[in-house]
């Protein structure tokens, strides 16, 4: 099916390698937030949660297939979805770092969600007045599903935080460990501050303002406490992983680096 | 913004609605393409080529790619080899772009058709409960936001028991 996008507009070198590394961020959550949820299936603690968290899987990884598509095209060097998906290593992945983290328990991978919907409704919506007209498109629908991922997380957030003492205590548990991997979420680097200033991406102070009145509403709603704020070492939207990426990347790539351009 | 022959259609663009009319939903076969409103447009260019545009429902719907390729099929077979395919993301699908008929065929599928619009949705006013597709009673209780596609949302009538879905308003 040919694409009935315009041929891409010429940008100096640095503009399209910056760009293409925002764009990777963006894909890259979406691909590894989806390739961990995909870890549940046939494991979750029941039939229509299992059902849940694959439908979220699915529909973060097409949104990964999109905008990994558009990342191999700004990059001009012939990278399809598939070879920028299976064929790079841990330090080219560029997603944050919480997206990386283990499934846990269940309490754990839907406080992790629930961060990420949270975050991934204000980037959405301020992306959908991208100057980047491919970005706004991929956006406006990425936005429609990320709202109805956020009913889901968010729904069991409050059931969890106020639900049975064991369950609210595994929630506090999770929110507890993961919050030290939510600065990254706002803190805008030099990629950030580019697409920004070209009109391209949200400011990324205004969108953490909102998350954080979100999040906080949240948390009230589910009977839980607000972590205090914590320094951020994380550097996984500039390829500094946790180890756990490398173990994630293992079996996702396994197929396609075993059998390079394998076809069924 | 529903989708359909509108007026000033040549006779080729309305024939080639009516083609289209008959490739059904792979995963809701009672359900055509152009009943669930992803058909945004059959046109012909000024160079005389015959533009058809197709938009997928979820990002990540598995059933889009043997849609695109039975709409081929379609169109090669009625002798349409030099229409092109395009795939539209802007704007992107909604379930109100679904057709009175396909609500209709949806319902007498044992399928609940969307209870809300997507903006309705969006703001939390979803209408519950649903009414059974197969009993018509208002009682029923959601199992699953999610269900089979991702299209779809699992439910139980709570007065003749049988499970049904709920085509998901998005």
């Amino acid at each position: 099916m040919s694409a009935a996008a315009a041929a891409p507009a010429r940008r100096d070198p640095a503009s399209s390698d910056a760009l293409f590394r925002y764009v990777l961020r963006l894909a890259d959550t979406s691909l590894v937030l989806g390739q961990r949820l995909g870890e549940w299936v046939g494991h979750a603690p029941a039939l229509e949660e299992d059902l849940g968290l694959a439908n979220l899987a699915l529909d973060l990884l097409g949104q990964a297939r999109l905008l990994l598509t558009y990342a191999g095209e700004i990059e001009g060097k012939g990278r399809d979805e598939d070879a920028l998906a299976f064929l790079r290593d841990a330090p080219e992945f560029l997603n944050l770092t919480l997206a990386e983290q283990p499934n846990g328990d269940f309490a754990q991978t839907i406080v992790r969600q629930w961060l990420i919907d949270a975050w991934q409704i204000e980037l959405y919506e301020g992306l959908m007045a991208s100057a980047d007209t491919r970005l706004a498109a991929i956006a406006a629908k990425a936005l429609k599903e990320t709202r109805y991922h956020y009913r889901f997380s968010s729904g069991w957030l409050v059931r969890l935080g106020d639900g049975t003492g064991e369950s609210q205590a595994r929630a506090q548990q999770a929110v507890d460990s993961l919050w030290r991997f939510t600065a990254e979420l706002f803190t805008a680097d030099e990629i950030d501050e580019r697409m920004d200033a070209a009109g391209i991406a949200p400011q990324l102070a205004a969108a953490a303002e909102r998350w954080g009145r979100r999040v906080e509403e949240d948390l009230g709603r589910a009977t839980l406490v607000l972590p205090a704020p914590q320094p951020h070492p994380w550097h996984g939207k500039r390829g500094v992983h946790t180890e756990h990426l490398g173990h994630l990347l293992g079996e996702m790539q396994h197929l396609q680096r075993t059998y390079p351009g394998v076809r069924w | 913004m529903a989708t359909g022959p509108g007026a000033n259609q040549t006779a080729t663009e309305r024939e080639v609605w009516r083609l289209l009319a008959g490739v059904p939903d792979p995963e809701i076969p009672v359900l055509s393409i152009v009943d669930l409103g992803i058909v945004r447009y059959v046109r012909c260019g000024a160079e005389g080529r015959l533009h058809v545009g197709i938009t997928p429902t979820y990002t990540g719907c598995p059933a889009t790619v043997a849609i695109r390729s039975a709409t081929r099929a379609a169109l090669d077979e009625a002798g349409h080899r030099e229409a092109l395919l395009e795939e539209v993301l802007s704007p992107p699908w909604t379930s109100d772009w679904l057709t009175p008929a396909g609500r209709a065929k949806l319902a007498a599928f044992g399928i609940a058709p969307p209870a809300a619009s997507a903006a309705a949705a969006a703001a939390g006013r979803v209408s519950e409960p649903l009414c059974c597709p197969r009993c018509g009673s208002p009682s029923s209780e959601r199992i699953s936001e999610f269900g089979s596609t991702p299209c779809k949302a699992h439910y139980v009538c709570s007065a003749c028991h049988e499970p049904f879905d709920h085509f998901k308003c998005i």
